[in-house]
């Protein structure tokens, strides 16, 4: 636009100026292109979909062809809105993943500290056990989880002493040992890549840092942890992701939701109104929101860091 | 100006596209007198005495159809069925010919349109007439039969002769009897719960409900109420605790039975070999489960399978001809007797009783009449919202009192009822 208003008179230096102007936009987008080429149809379609789903009246009749499908506008978001257990299961997720994001933090910032100041061998042991439980399924590792939680066979229950006991009884206990095995999965990943970031700090920085008088305590908080704020941007966008979409441990641990639905999660609950319940519309709609809710807060907090004049 | 582009860009898309999300072509179905004839049966925990029964229908079938290969998939009766089930109607590429369906799923599959319309085939068909009134029911929608009742299962109360005598206890006769008789054996035996009832038991917490003169379209009403606490004061620290039984199905119910750890149990004559596996083995007795009222019997719900043939099929009179046969009086009561599943022809179940002293009670309970859930694809969102356990376990771990809950499922119920 710019380039065509401010043509200059020459009709020489208008094609010297215009010809690589546009290059020159066109190229990030020429960058772009294989990845655009892969997310597109893997990211962009579903998301599509999801988002014209939500505006019909789309059930199993419509699905397999009984009915016509139609068009409601607003109307699955209007129920949504106007269904009191969307709104306690919403707030349920949002505290629960909140907690879960700072647990899998403060657990994974710890232990990729001890990795720094630990020997050869209690490192290796550390790296392999975390390894292990990055690399357990969701599914296997909630099924262990729940044996070992058992009421009657339970590995815990018989080293307490209180076999009976059922830890998925009260919602509160339930969310705890729930929110443990999410922890367990997913603190790998953060204990990992903050570990590598701490080992690329010059070892200069932390000593100057020692030199001027700072305690450990000290220079991790105003030295390391500056430093390693891109990092922990990352991983806390990931974290607020992965936590906020949390399903297989709830699902399995809790059979669906647990007792009268007292530990269902969003997910589960897009999942139980979309296949359980047929409502694939209102399903969808379930989802849309969600996806609204996890853009805005990630674009929140990339902009609460460009504002405190942190680059990425 | 980026964001701009990003709208336009959405914009057109979305414009390029303004369309209805796509429905399943819907598929006419054939008649080919030869090929692959594909059938599902759901898998059973002890699959292999079916799978014998099965075997020896398809042989006896074969031998009829030379040219025709009946290939048997066995499917799980978890929820999973249902996406199987929608995966086949959207997918007639995918689907079988001849299926096994749980009756109550059958509203749901025929307002799909998933299955053929039966009535005429089943009409003349000589052994068809003999299936019960009521029974042909649960497999009928707005006048249309889409599927054979196969086999039902009928819930009793089951109940450990041993511990009754030593504590010189007698079968209970009435609900009140029960709950005292249940409650006595957990007083004098804490090892034991009285009788085992779970949260999650929907069928076990019927018979009450429909016995008090309530139903599941009127939870809220005084006499559904009444059956509700009359089964829910069985969930308490003097029975069956809720930090234990607010979370079982009636699955789990049978286990606590069979291993020992329950006195009575309300249990199907489809638990028998569960129950003779067990520790209770040769240790019990079953009795009709009791109403309200001095020799009443509770109604009892009276879910079984159906056969169906599905809408897609390409080779409609084969499948008829197969449906006809596995579900036939001779292999009726070669079922009954692999798997224990009662029979829906009349003469297959009076001959059974003759043979069997242990399907009296069942059969008893049948007599005094059964009830159903509501054939409407309601139920199936009303079971996968878990609207009656989740009523049930409100009250027994007292997250609600029993008003307040009986209020929000009758309101689930109508929503459900309303957007169907």
């Amino acid at each position: 636009m710019t380039a065509v208003t401010t043509a200059p008179a020459d009709p020489e230096t208008r094609v010297r100026q215009s010809t690589p102007r546009p290059r020159g936009r066109l190229r990030p987008w020429l960058y772009l292109l294989p990845s655009a080429a892969v997310l597109l149809p893997l990211f962009g379609y579903p998301i599509y979909m999801l988002g014209l789903l939500s505006v019909f009246d789309y059930r199993q009749a419509q699905v397999s062809g009984g009915e016509p499908t139609r068009f409601i506008g607003f109307d699955n978001y209007a129920t949504l809105l106007g269904d009191q257990r969307f709104w306690s299961v919403l707030a349920q997720t949002v505290v629960f993943a909140a907690v879960l994001v700072i647990a899998t933090l403060a657990v994974g910032a710890a232990l990729a500290v001890v990795l720094t100041k630990a020997g050869r061998v209690p490192r290796l042991l550390l790296s392999l056990a975390a390894m292990a439980a990055w690399a357990a399924p969701a599914m296997t590792g909630s099924t262990v989880w729940m044996f070992l939680f058992d009421a009657d066979l339970g590995l815990v229950n018989q080293l307490l002493g209180i076999e009976g006991y059922n830890w998925f009884y009260d919602k509160w206990v339930t969310f705890g040992i729930v929110g443990a095995t999410v922890v367990w999965h997913s603190f790998p990943f953060v204990m990992v890549t903050l570990y590598a970031g701490i080992q690329a700090i010059p070892s200069s920085v932390v000593e100057a840092a020692s030199l001027d008088g700072a305690s450990a305590w000290h220079s991790f908080w105003r030295v390391i942890v500056p430093m390693l704020r891109p990092l922990v941007t990352i991983v806390v966008i990931q974290s607020i992701i992965w936590d906020f979409k949390i399903f297989t441990q709830i699902y399995v641990m809790t059979n669906g939701g647990g007792i009268a639905g007292q530990n269902s999660v969003l997910n589960v609950y897009a999942y139980q109104t979309a296949f359980g319940s047929s409502e694939y519309g209102l399903g969808s709609a379930i989802g849309v929101i969600m996806t609204l809710i996890l853009l805005v807060v990630t674009l929140l907090y990339i902009r609460a860091l460009y504002r405190s004049g942190e680059k990425l | 100006m980026k964001i701009l582009n990003w709208a336009a860009a959405g914009v057109a898309l979305l414009a390029l596209a303004a369309c209805a999300p796509a429905t399943a072509p819907s598929a006419s179905g054939g008649d080919d007198k030869s090929g692959t004839l594909r059938v599902w049966l759901f898998d059973e925990p002890n699959r292999a005495p079916k799978e014998k029964v099965v075997a020896e229908a398809i042989k006896e079938f074969g031998a009829a159809n030379a040219d025709v290969k009946v290939e048997v998939t066995y499917i799980p009766t978890t929820p999973a069925r249902h996406e199987k089930f929608k995966g086949a109607f959207n997918d007639p590429a995918s689907a079988p010919d001849v299926a096994e369906y749980g009756n109550t799923d059958l509203a749901e599959y025929a307002a799909a349109g998933g299955f053929a319309d039966l009535s005429a085939d089943l009409g003349s068909w000589p052994e068809g007439k003999d299936v019960g009134a009521d029974l042909l029911k649960s497999a009928t929608v707005d006048g249309k039969v889409y599927g054979l009742p196969w086999f039902i299962g009928i819930r009793a109360l089951y109940y450990r002769t041993d511990v009754f005598e030593e504590l010189g206890l007698k079968p209970p006769t009435t609900i009140e009897n029960l709950a005292s008789a249940a409650r006595e054996i957990r007083k004098k035996k804490p090892e034991l719960y009285g009788v085992a009832v779970g949260g999650e038991y929907t069928f076990g917490a019927l018979p009450f409900v429909w016995d008090a003169g309530g139903d599941i379209e009127s939870l809220d009403s005084p006499e559904a109420r009444k059956g509700v606490q009359a089964y829910t004061d069985l969930l308490s620290d003097d029975n069956c605790p809720p930090q234990t039984c607010a979370s079982l199905t009636g699955g789990k119910t049978v286990e606590l039975f069979a291993s020992g750890k329950a006195a009575m149990g309300i249990l199907g004559n489809f638990s028998r070999s569960a129950v003779d596996a067990g520790a209770a083995a040769g240790k019990y007795a079953v009795v009709p489960l009791p109403g309200a009222k001095e020799g009443a019997i509770a109604p009892a719900f009276s879910g079984g399978n159906n056969l169906g043939v599905m809408k897609s099929s390409k080779h409609r009179s084969l499948a008829v001809k197969f449906l006809q046969l596995l579900g036939g009086k001779a292999y009726q009561i070669k079922m009954y007797e692999a798997m224990g599943n009662l029979p829906t022809l009349t003469s297959a179940r009076d001959e059974l009783a003759a043979k069997d002293s242990f399907l009296k009670p069942f059969l008893d309970t049948v007599a005094a009449g059964t009830r159903f859930v509501p054939i409407d694809p309601a139920w199936v969102k009303i079971d996968n919202q878990k609207v009656i356990p989740t009523m049930l376990q409100k009250i027994a771990t007292k997250q609600a009192t029993l008003d307040q809950a009986t209020d929000e499922a009758a309101a689930a119920v109508k929503a459900a009822f309303g957007r169907s």
